[in-house]
């Protein structure tokens, strides 16, 4: 092969600096999602369908309410529940401890583009609930996905004076 | 092919480095744009079109053009644009390309721009051209590469290229048609409501397209070895193209002119008021646009009489077609559409200095496009004559 | 060992291949399920209508109060921004004089009430909308009851329906929008920098059985109702009384009726 030496080395640096944040990251284990979802309940679907199909979900539910015009999801066992974004925060942004809790979500705080509350700390400093504690917040953090969902929607009501 | 574009002079490197450096300013304001939102541009809720949209309806024109070589040389077996052709198709691809960034960088949220494709809608008019965009690149890739290629080999190009070269023919029209439609099909914009709408779009574009082919064929000849035209023909045919696609293109806008005057229809009227005398004071662009009529008539004049067989003369005379066609089609046209806007009323618009920075980037970038695929077709054919 | 260029490449896409095509059938094994049996249904109590349609009785509105409690009431609960510039503006109902909201209908010697009287304008929610057609996501499309519709998720902020629509009531988030919000209301979701939008009708409040924002604020200036119901309030006004509606000459056959002549004299 022409030049078969350097290429192979070139080859073997460049799968080095690839691979570089895999090993970087060996042996180091990130703190899991805070999962604290209300016990006892079941979420929309059952929880191995969630785990691997919630996105997708989250999308029929958005095009079936604003393209068609549907607002109720009826599930496999035959539940309603509104389809609503708030119908998730519910239980996924919330105290669980203190249900009554609010979290401050004036828009005018957040910074421009995908708003993920998770990065907003100064969201956090002065809300009831702590975003680094929720279900979604977490999990997406450590999953190192960044929904863009709160750059419209709003975080949960008593957002305003 | 490519490696011979990473061989060249001093003076090479150094345009190269330029265009680069154009292309890194560009790019810094794109990504404030990207941050703050096309606020940042002069654009507004009254004229929500500025100069990306209006530089690339006039690329579209540059891209077609191509085919006034294409035609005359694959269907006719015009001898003369042997060598030219090559830079014609070339010229396309940059021209194409900075089409596409055009619409990138005007649209709001950029990221979503594949919703396109995967939610295509067969009744907007802005899918077909996706289409016929994606399309006419493809073809002048696949035709420029291969014949060039070809040609290294001291070969014939192979069979199976010579459908794509007469697909490209009507393709060409095609892609200046539908962008025209993008606009005609617009209720309550008289000012683009118009049936020679793509008639003039195509005049316009094969004046245009070929006033700058020739400048770069001179600029070639100049620079390199390789002369695009070494028997002095290719060059008067072409001038005789870009004349009467000129003097169309003046018919045409002349037309629209009566149609409007003549009927006194106020809306038909307005938008020409306002590009030629302004209205209640707003006047933006009517220097800009005494300025395009002066050029027009002017390198049509150059065109028409013996001028044109004069080495000094015939460059300016090209240059004033080019920037004719530019300010009509690349500055005004797509504004004035906006005015007055759906209330009667007048908004001007003025671009900002970010926004000029992108729009110099973006031909940045298809300069630097069209300066390596000449460089490969130069080197080609000059180890053709070594 | 002496390979060729040739034989190299299709060594390394080979590989790339299997590569490739090992992790596609991996997530493909993955822990997905079938798509769960579950249905979706219109709201309960939603105001089922088939040609959402507005009145604008000209009688009603006679004071600025008037008109700005209207316009204020779509503004709160829309979360419509107020911005600093008029070039950012975002607009779902405003209003403007008779010269201008009805441009093609000059005359020179229109009486002085009419020349000066306010007249709301807002989306007119075409029969033949020109901005669906221009739309090239489907972004911009329309409902069964009638209303032209935005999917903001879908928008890539192109402005095609903006250059198509003749009554100038898109609107485009030249910027973030969030920070201009005044007086914000949790229950609604903002929109986000690069997409348009415009008013949707009062989808929301419609399928709870409610009116319109603007219609409930208007003290009867603002009817509305189902055109293709011959019991409701706006068929009867349309088909009796004497209606204007703006630029009719485009064929797009707008769903907002002026009544000019006022609601007693006819």
């Amino acid at each position: 092969m022409y030049k078969g030496g350097r290429i192979i080395a070139s080859l073997v640096v460049f799968v080095a600096i690839l691979a570089f944040p895999f090993f970087y990251n060996l042996g180091k284990a990130n703190a899991g999602p805070v999962i604290n979802v209300p016990t006892g309940s079941q979420c929309v679907e059952p929880v191995a369908y969630m785990r691997a199909n919630h996105m997708q979900l989250l999308n029929q539910w958005r095009d079936e309410y604003v393209r068609q015009g549907k607002t109720v999801y009826v599930n496999s066992q035959g539940k309603s529940f509104n389809i609503n974004i708030d119908t998730c925060l519910q239980c996924h942004y919330s105290n669980s401890s203190t249900t009554s809790a609010t979290a401050v979500s004036h828009p005018a705080v957040s910074t421009t583009g995908a708003s993920n509350p998770a990065v907003n700390t100064t969201e956090a400093s002065n809300s009831v609930v702590n975003p680094s504690d929720q279900f979604c917040v977490t999990c997406h953090n450590y999953a190192s996905v960044e929904p863009t969902c709160w750059s419209c929607h709003n975080l949960p009501e008593g957002a305003n004076q | 092919m490519l490696e011979k574009a990473l061989s060249g002079s001093k003076k090479y490197w150094a345009w190269i480095i330029f265009l680069l450096a154009v292309i890194a300013v560009g790019f810094f304001s794109y990504m404030r744009q990207f941050n703050y939102g096309l606020g940042l541009t002069g654009m507004s809720r009254d004229v929500s079109w500025g100069l990306y949209i209006a530089q690339f309806t006039f690329l579209v024109g540059v891209a077609a053009a191509a085919v006034m070589l294409v035609t005359p040389y694959y269907l006719h077996d015009f001898k003369r644009f042997g060598k030219m052709v090559i830079l014609a198709e070339f010229l396309a691809i940059g021209a194409v390309i900075m089409c596409i960034l055009f619409i990138f960088v005007d649209v709001g949220q950029p990221m979503r721009i594949l919703n396109v494709l995967l939610y295509p809608q067969l009744h907007s008019v802005m899918f077909y051209d996706m289409c016929v965009l994606c399309g006419y690149l493809a073809i002048n890739l696949i035709v420029g590469w291969t014949t060039l290629g070809a040609e290294r080999k001291g070969v014939h190009y192979p069979n199976w290229v010579k459908p794509i070269i007469y697909l490209s023919i009507p393709w060409a029209f095609s892609i200046h048609t539908v962008t025209a439609f993008l606009y005609a099909g617009l209720p309550g914009r008289s000012f683009w409501m118009s049936a020679i709408m793509a008639a003039r779009f195509l005049a316009s574009a094969f004046a245009a397209g070929p006033s700058l082919l020739i400048i770069l064929a001179l600029i070639v000849r100049k620079v390199s070895k390789f002369d695009p035209d070494p028997d002095r023909n290719a060059i008067p045919s072409l001038v005789k193209i870009i004349r009467y696609a000129m003097i169309a293109n003046v018919f045409f806008y002349l037309c629209e002119v009566f149609t409007a005057f003549y009927s006194n229809v106020p809306e038909e009227m307005a938008s020409f008021k306002y590009i030629f005398v302004g209205i209640d004071g707003h006047a933006t662009l009517v220097p800009w646009m005494w300025t395009a009529a002066f050029l027009a008539f002017l390198g049509i004049a150059l065109l028409v009489f013996p001028t044109r067989k004069n080495p000094v003369l015939l460059p300016i005379a090209l240059l004033s077609i080019y920037f004719a066609n530019w300010i009509d089609k690349g500055v005004v046209l797509i504004l004035a559409g906006f005015v007055p806007n759906s209330f009667d009323r007048v908004v001007d618009y003025i671009p900002t200095a970010n926004e000029i920075s992108i729009v110099l980037a973006v031909y940045a970038v298809g300069a630097l496009i069209v300066t390596v695929l000449y460089k490969v077709a130069i080197s080609v054919r000059e180890q053709q004559q070594a | 060992m002496s390979i060729n260029r040739r034989q190299f490449l299709k060594r390394a896409g080979a590989v790339t291949a299997l590569g490739l095509g090992g992790s596609f059938a991996t997530i493909g094994i993955g822990d997905r399920l079938a798509s769960a049996a579950s249905e979706y249904e219109e709201a309960p109590n939603a105001d089922k209508i088939k040609h959402w349609a507005m009145v604008v009785d000209m009688s009603k509105f006679k004071t600025e109060e008037d008109i700005n409690r209207v316009i204020q009431s779509c503004d709160k609960i829309h979360n419509i921004p107020q911005m600093d510039n008029s070039k950012d503006e975002i607009k779902w109902i405003w209003y403007d004089d008779y010269e201008h909201t009805f441009a093609d209908s000059e005359n020179e010697y229109l009486d002085e009430t009419m020349k000066k009287m306010p007249f709301i304008v807002m989306c007119n929610h075409c029969e033949n909308p020109a901005c669906v057609r221009a739309c090239p996501t489907g972004a911009t499309f329309k409902r069964e009851d009638g209303i032209v519709t935005m999917d903001f998720h879908r928008c890539i902020g192109c402005r095609f329906c903006m250059g198509a629509c003749p009554f100038g009531a898109r609107s485009f988030n030249f910027r973030d929008p969030r920070p201009f919000i005044k007086d914000f209301n949790p229950n609604f979701p903002t929109r986000t920098q690069g997409v348009v939008e415009k008013c949707l009708g009062c989808y929301e409040r419609l399928e709870n059985g409610e009116q319109p924002a603007c219609a409930e604020a208007s003290n009867g200036g603002l009817i509305f109702g189902d055109l293709s119901d011959q019991n409701s309030e706006v068929y009867k006004i349309v088909s009796t009384k004497f209606t204007i509606r703006r630029k009719t000459q485009f064929g797009t056959q707008p769903n907002v009726y002026y009544l000019v002549g006022g609601g007693d004299r006819a």
